[in-house]
């Protein structure tokens, strides 16, 4: 008998609008711990706002987002570090601090946010750069490097903690393929190897087909599709059936 | 009258902000790396813009001064008036506008900058406190270096003034240092020299203000950084103004 899955992230009946525009309309899925999950959907329909309330760095106007067994709709800011401590975080232009190496940027939450010596920081360090390929990149700054090292040094930023659940905005976004697919593989792996929750914000159809365990389609700030490959690419929703098999 | 409500809620907005400033810099943990870094970046790099500009301004005032007194026959006091000058007025009054054009329009650009980049919301997704990890640090300094660098403006400015004198009447080095702090007593010094900790708040809180709060993108870091050196300058002048008044009243012998 297998063991029952834990839940990693979920919505309920999340609504967000900024000024008069709805952005999020009654939004409910739910993702298993260990699972993937692709966020597909036109521009500006709210798929990074998502990823931003699961990081609680939006509040919704209404509904509830669990992470990990809490609510962090409401949470203090206290409770919310505990809550954010188990999550990694891909921003789409990797957000990489311009003043700081790459290992300085990888550096930072080991030295915020454990009790890990100078040396074991190092090892952490040079053990995830080398995981994505830019072992001998850490003294370089941001600026020094191309699109392609900049998502795989803010990929490494976002598991130098090693989190349960892994937020991916466009993680294959302006970069050839051979380097979008190296991205994916390293995503896989971290899911198959450490069971880590990928939720991850795409317009990359061929990428979600490889990565996705779940899909979910939003449009016009409501969730049309949600699903596996085959039960999104079979949807009555039009626009759930263009898009994943574009 | 709608113009008159957002002005208010202005003030307010910038008013809580530095209120908020206050309360985290009395507040653990203590961020004396980043305050460190930016007391090299708000202190060193400006020493060099604070030097030449007191010494070119010490030199070209005693040129303009001197043309006045010589026609009273009272050229002895040229060293003394420089002195007063700089000490009580120009000196804090000038470091805190070339602070607010180097540091301020810096501190705008570079916060709006990590904010249209998504660098703030990357420090909070790691769980730090961006607010004490990037604004604290940058007012605490300005609050700090303010202070000192005035100090070498004064200095700066009376050594262009005695160099400007030299060549003109040879007067002696200690015969000008003796006529410049005949008149000069510690009350001229300390207050006006303090006061510029309150110019470093206003720098530091004013431009993190823009640069932390702006929502426009690449367009805001410009908007932020122009809007940080426009106010902190205006804040500055006026605050001045409030502070003479609060040093004539505490040190009554100032007023002269």
């Amino acid at each position: 008998m297998s063991e029952p899955q834990t839940i990693a992230v979920e919505f309920k009946n999340v609504m967000k609008s900024f000024g008069t525009k709805r952005i999020l309309n009654e939004v409910s899925f739910h993702i298993d711990q260990g699972q993937a999950l692709c966020l597909l959907g036109r521009s500006g329909t709210g798929k990074s706002v998502t990823l931003k309330l699961i990081m609680a760095l939006m509040r919704p106007d209404s509904g509830e987002v669990w992470v990990d067994q809490d609510n962090v709709v409401g949470m203090g800011e206290h409770s919310l570090s505990l809550v954010r401590k188990k999550m990694g975080y891909l921003f789409q232009d990797a957000a990489l601090f311009d003043s700081l190496t790459l290992y300085e940027n990888l550096a930072l939450p080991l030295t915020r946010l454990t009790k890990k010596s100078k040396p074991e920081i190092d090892d952490v360090v040079h053990r995830v750069l080398t995981e994505v390929g830019l072992g001998a990149d850490g003294a370089k700054y941001p600026s020094a490097l191309s699109g392609g090292m900049k998502k795989r040094a803010g990929l490494a930023r976002a598991l130098a903690l090693e989190p349960k659940i892994l937020l991916a905005d466009e993680p294959s976004s302006g970069l050839d393929r051979i380097t979008a697919f190296e991205i994916d593989e390293l995503l896989m792996q971290r899911k198959t190897e450490h069971g880590t929750a990928l939720i991850i914000v795409t317009h990359d159809v061929h990428g979600a087909r490889r990565v996705a365990d779940r899909v979910a389609v939003l449009d016009k700030g409501n969730l049309v599709a949600f699903g596996s490959v085959d039960e999104v690419s079979q949807s009555e929703n039009e626009v759930a059936r263009k898009l994943i098999t574009e | 009258m709608r113009w008159l409500s957002k002005l208010f809620e202005f003030i307010g907005k910038v008013g809580l902000f530095s209120l908020r400033v206050v309360a985290d810099s009395l507040r653990p943990p203590f961020e004396f790396a980043q305050l460190s870094r930016q007391l090299a970046e708000v202190g060193n790099k400006s020493l060099a813009l604070i030097v030449v500009s007191g010494f070119a301004l010490g030199a070209v005032m005693t040129l303009h001064t001197r043309n006045t007194l010589v026609t009273f026959g009272a050229t002895a006091m040229i060293p003394a008036v420089q002195a007063v000058s700089f000490f009580v007025e120009i000196g804090p009054l000038v470091t805190g506008l070339l602070l607010a054009g180097r540091v301020g329009s810096g501190i705008g650009a570079v916060l709006a900058n990590m904010r249209a980049s998504e660098q703030i919301d990357a420090i909070e997704s790691l769980s730090i406190d961006s607010f004490k990890f990037l604004v604290v640090p940058r007012v605490l300094a300005c609050v700090i270096a303010l202070p000192f660098l005035t100090l070498f403006m004064d200095f700066a400015g009376l050594l262009g003034g005695f160099l400007s004198e030299e060549l003109s009447s040879h007067i002696a080095p200690t015969l000008y240092v003796n006529r410049a702090f005949d008149y000069l007593q510690w009350s001229n010094f300390i207050a006006p020299t303090l006061k510029t900790a309150v110019f470093g708040f206003i720098i530091g809180s004013v431009s993190s203000y823009f640069g932390y709060t702006t929502d426009k993108g690449a367009q805001g870091v410009g908007e932020a950084a122009t809007n940080s050196v426009v106010l902190s300058s205006l804040l500055i002048i006026v605050a001045d103004v409030l502070l003479i008044k609060c040093i004539f009243f505490l040190f009554p012998e100032t007023a002269i």
